[in-house]
């Protein structure tokens, strides 16, 4: 047994985690480490080998393994700790954790806590795909990792339920492996992934797309021989009539990614019933003194170089709280969701010292038109940032400059909408 | 001369299992033969896992007087096999006027039967009990002795424990027919050859009634009823602390809440008789028909909280009672079939009672003195103290890599159950084994190491390992291979 004590100690070395040591080095925290469970620090990034990352923070359009090991080098070089293969097992409120890994059990006692444990994917239980229970059946990320870390092809002929990001990814990786991927069903009207995806992973791999389509059947007793797909109506219940069966070995799960709470939960940390991840403040720090919350276990992200930009927040904020910085003691605004907004990170708001604040959201429905983010207290307009349109897909950022708290007074809440451009004219 | 064993026990679910091990207490030569790629295949692992107090059955029938039997041996027999079992009570719960007056002719019925433990509660005491239960409810049967049950570590302990006892086990080994002199059975033909036996034992569950068909017995038949459920994650604290039974109706004991052994919740099962005994379909209406029926009980359900839904078969037979007899004509036969609920509390009673039988038709039976009940599952890391874990990684320093985040599995546990006396070879066989991917995630984050372990212990390559043997392989060949 390993005693270890830790000034601030990051849970996760994925994006946020890689940058929240970092930052809370920087920012004067003596000692900082991170648990990583996996064998290899970057989370889910090594065997993202794809590009697509870092073009903002570093300016480069990285693969997901570059993207780590920039940062991997800037948190070594600043003097971060970083123990791999270990699973923490338990958290109590009072920051005693208990962790096992490389043979031995590790007792660990920290000032601070950053939670950057990432997401999972959503598996078959939580869709409820009617039919049998046969072997060939995968999230993409399960997919993803047999090709590119263990150097297996998980079947040949996939369809692919779901058009979230990953899936999108695997299937050209798949293409380019030599399976053949007979189909991509999304549910949605929509494609749930991003823009840049669809044009590159799917239509430049002419991977036949069906929206407003679900699997509604698995074949197959022992591997997956079969997939029934059908036409869903505005309701997501499927038509009868147009069930298709598609012959296949594998089916590939990409509906959706839900933060990773697990060990949240053990310490006590309040969660988003909507986002289902932890829920913060404008600090990232949870409801529990001392833990702070970055990345997509707060909630998902669509883009990596703003998991690691809120996970600079957390790291610089945990530092400070462990060097004796006096935390805010002014009263909590609850932010929430207005007009067409799925949810509202952060949760509350400190009102009264002005600072910068950066709100992330995420509308419900598609705008495909110019739309118009704004922020509220009560009938007072805060702010508010034009969109070219606003998808499902992207998350909207908004910023609050310090100077425009003071016209916040005193609502009780802060709310955020998505509304179209032309709505706001026609109100004058 | 062929070899000749004493009794040969067909199908290794938890009643011929429980057989085997009942018939390792004497010096016999015993056979147990399954066709399957591990023990506790067919319906012993796919049911509700409740063991029954002994209300629901008609008084005088096997039914009746098994489940009675098998309840009262649970506490020993599990600590022997080292499978968990809670003794939590059960509840029937009456949500009309109606359903009052069932509960009565239940509860007269229980005492016929000799059912432990039976009490009548009003609304109140009921909702004391179980405060997620619908404000509903009007009272309850309240049964203290009935519980829940692990199935798959009942199932698996009781065939290891017969193998440690000098059960030979044959696995992948199907019975495809019988072998006569004159009227009497002396053995079996199956896919790896034949087997000559004095006794052979039907406990094919499902298949029950196509062995009889091929011994000559005609008359019998599985009707196989679909059962579907749901799995919810393990929170069940918030929702159902015991059992929870509606009303019965005539096919069925109606969708139940109960919380499992190892803390989930399960809902259901709906009852639809089939054709297909290798039909496991979950149906998008069932599933319907088992969130409904659960919502009548406990109606705060949230269906984010399912993790898995499945479906299992009850070898419901064309007699409405356990068939359990030496036909005579072929001789050299006992026929179990027909064991639907309450078969799995009965299955301890029944073993017992083929034994008597064996033994009133002339078995002899010395008994086995280095016979040895105990039998131990593979540990848990999980649910050790701390001191326990630290002296399982002294050991064995793989206790300390978590493989499973969702149950905390190690692959040490892994590695362990790949090497027990029955080991596990196939993903499902551990995940029954050791509880891995049964979590949250279903085993979306464990699969991609797993099949690197178990390849490793099984000495084995990565592109042998199945979900359930057969053809179950989950992977299709190495990146950069090409397809012939």
């Amino acid at each position: 047994m390993r005693l270890l004590e830790a000034d601030v100690l990051v849970i996760g070395s994925g994006p946020a985690g890689l940058a929240a040591a970092y930052q809370a080095r920087v920012s004067g925290a003596k000692r900082v480490t991170i648990i990583e469970r996996n064998r290899e620090p970057g989370g889910i990034l090594p065997q993202c080998i794809h590009n697509g990352f870092g073009l903002r923070i570093f300016g480069r359009d990285l693969t997901g393994p570059e993207y780590a090991q920039r940062w991997l080098y800037q948190a070594q070089e600043a003097g971060v700790e970083i123990m791999t293969r270990t699973m923490v097992q338990s958290i109590t409120p009072d920051l005693r954790i208990t962790a096992s890994g490389n043979g031995t059990l590790v007792d660990i006692k920290a000032k601070a806590l950053i939670l950057a444990t990432g997401c999972r994917e959503r598996p078959r239980g939580a869709l409820g795909i009617p039919g049998a229970r046969p072997a060939g059946i995968y999230t993409a990320g399960t997919a993803q990792r047999l090709v590119n870390i263990e150097g297996y092809m998980p079947g040949r002929r996939f369809v692919i339920l779901g058009s979230g990001d990953i899936g999108m990814i695997m299937a050209r990786r798949l293409t380019l492996e030599g399976a053949q991927v007979m189909a991509m069903a999304e549910i949605l009207p929509y494609v749930s992934g991003l823009r840049r995806n669809l044009v590159q992973c799917v239509r430049d791999f002419d991977i036949p797309l069906y929206t407003s389509t679900t699997i509604t059947e698995i074949r197959g007793r022992e591997r997956v021989e079969s997939v029934v797909m059908s036409a869903v109506d505005e309701h997501w219940q499927p038509i009868k009539g147009t069930q298709r069966e598609l012959a296949c070995d594998t089916l590939l799960l990409s509906a959706g990614l839900l933060p990773e709470i697990e060990l949240a939960r053990l310490a006590g940390v309040k969660l988003d019933p909507v986002t289902g991840g932890a829920m913060i403040d404008e600090r990232q720090a949870t409801n529990v003194p001392d833990i702070y919350a970055a990345g997509n276990m707060v909630h998902v992200y669509d883009l990596v170089d703003s998991v690691s930009e809120s996970a600079l927040r957390a790291g610089c904020k945990a530092a400070e709280a462990c060097s004796g910085h006096e935390q805010p003691c002014e009263p909590l605004l609850p932010l929430v969701a207005g007009e067409n907004v799925h949810h509202v990170v952060p949760q509350y708001v400190h009102i009264g010292a002005p600072r910068e604040l950066i709100i992330e959201l995420r509308v419900k429905l598609p705008l495909e038109e110019p739309a118009v983010v704004q922020l509220t207290a009560g009938d007072k307009l805060i702010t508010s940032e034009r969109l070219r349109y606003a998808r499902p897909s992207e998350m909207i950022a908004l910023r609050l400059r310090p100077e425009q708290y003071q016209q916040i007074g005193q609502a009780p809440c802060l709310r955020a909408a998505v509304v179209r451009a032309s709505q706001i004219k026609t109100r004058g | 001369m062929p070899e000749q064993y004493d009794v040969i026990i067909i199908g290794a679910g938890v009643v011929g299992s429980l057989v085997a091990r009942a018939l390792s207490r004497y010096q016999l030569r015993l056979l147990l033969l399954e066709k399957h790629s591990d023990v506790a295949e067919g319906t012993t692992k796919a049911n509700t896992a409740i063991v029954h107090a002994g209300y629901d059955a008609k008084p005088g029938s096997n039914k009746a007087r098994l489940n009675v039997a098998g309840n009262r041996m649970y506490d020993n027999l599990c600590a022997e096999l080292d499978a968990e079992f809670d003794r939590c009570g059960t509840f029937v719960v009456a949500l009309s006027e109606e359903d009052l007056v069932t509960l009565g002719s239940l509860y007269k019925r229980g005492q016929q039967n000799g059912a432990a433990g039976l009490r009548l509660f009003n609304a109140e005491e009921t909702l004391r009990h179980e405060p997620s239960l619908t404000k509903e409810a009007r009272g309850s049967l309240y049964a203290a002795s009935g519980g829940i049950v692990d199935p798959f570590q009942l199932g698996i302990g009781a065939a290891e424990s017969a193998v440690i006892n000098g059960v030979e086990l044959m696995l992948e080994t199907e019975v495809t027919g019988f072998l006569f002199e004159h009227n009497r059975i002396t053995g079996v033909t199956t896919n790896r050859g034949d087997y000559y036996s004095r006794w052979v034992v039907i406990a094919a569950g499902l298949w029950a009634d196509d062995l009889m068909h091929k011994a000559g017995l005609d008359g019998f038949a599985i009707n196989p009823r679909k059962g579907e459920y749901f799995v919810l994650d393990r929170r069940s604290s918030e929702v159902v602390h015991t059992v929870l039974f509606p009303c019965p109706t005539p096919v069925s004991k109606g969708i139940m809440v109960t919380r499992t052994v190892h803390n989930n919740v399960l809902l259901g099962p709906n009852a639809n008789t089939i054709r297909d005994k290798g039909d496991l379909d979950v149906s998008a209406a069932g599933l319907d028909e088992v969130w409904s029926g659960a919502l009548k009980l406990i109606p705060g359900l949230a269906k984010r909280d399912i993790i898995r839904s499945f479906a299992g078969l009850r070898a419901a037979g064309s007699c409405d009672d356990f068939v359990i007899e030496i036909p005579g004509d072929p001789a050299g036969m006992v026929v179990l079939a027909g064991i639907e609920s309450p078969g799995l509390t009965a299955a301890p009673a029944i073993a017992e009672e083929v034994v008597e039988m064996l033994r009133e038709a002339g078995l002899e039976l010395a008994p086995n003195t280095h016979f040895n009940p105990e039998r131990k599952a593979v540990r848990r890391f999980a649910v050790l103290t701390r001191r326990e874990q630290e002296a399982l990684i002294a050991t064995d320093p793989r206790y300390a890599s978590v493989v499973c985040r969702c149950e905390m599995v190690t692959e040490g546990e892994i590695a362990a159950a790949c090497h027990e006396v029955i080991p596990a070879r196939t993903y499902d066989g551990l995940k029954r084994r050791t509880r891995l991917g049964s979590g949250r995630c279903q085993g979306a984050f464990d699969l991609p190491l797993v099949i690197g372990i178990m390849a490793r212990e099984l000495g084995i390559s990565p592109l042998e390992i199945t979900l359930k043997g057969g053809h179950s392989r989950f992977l299709a060949r190495g990146t950069k291979e090409v397809d012939a």
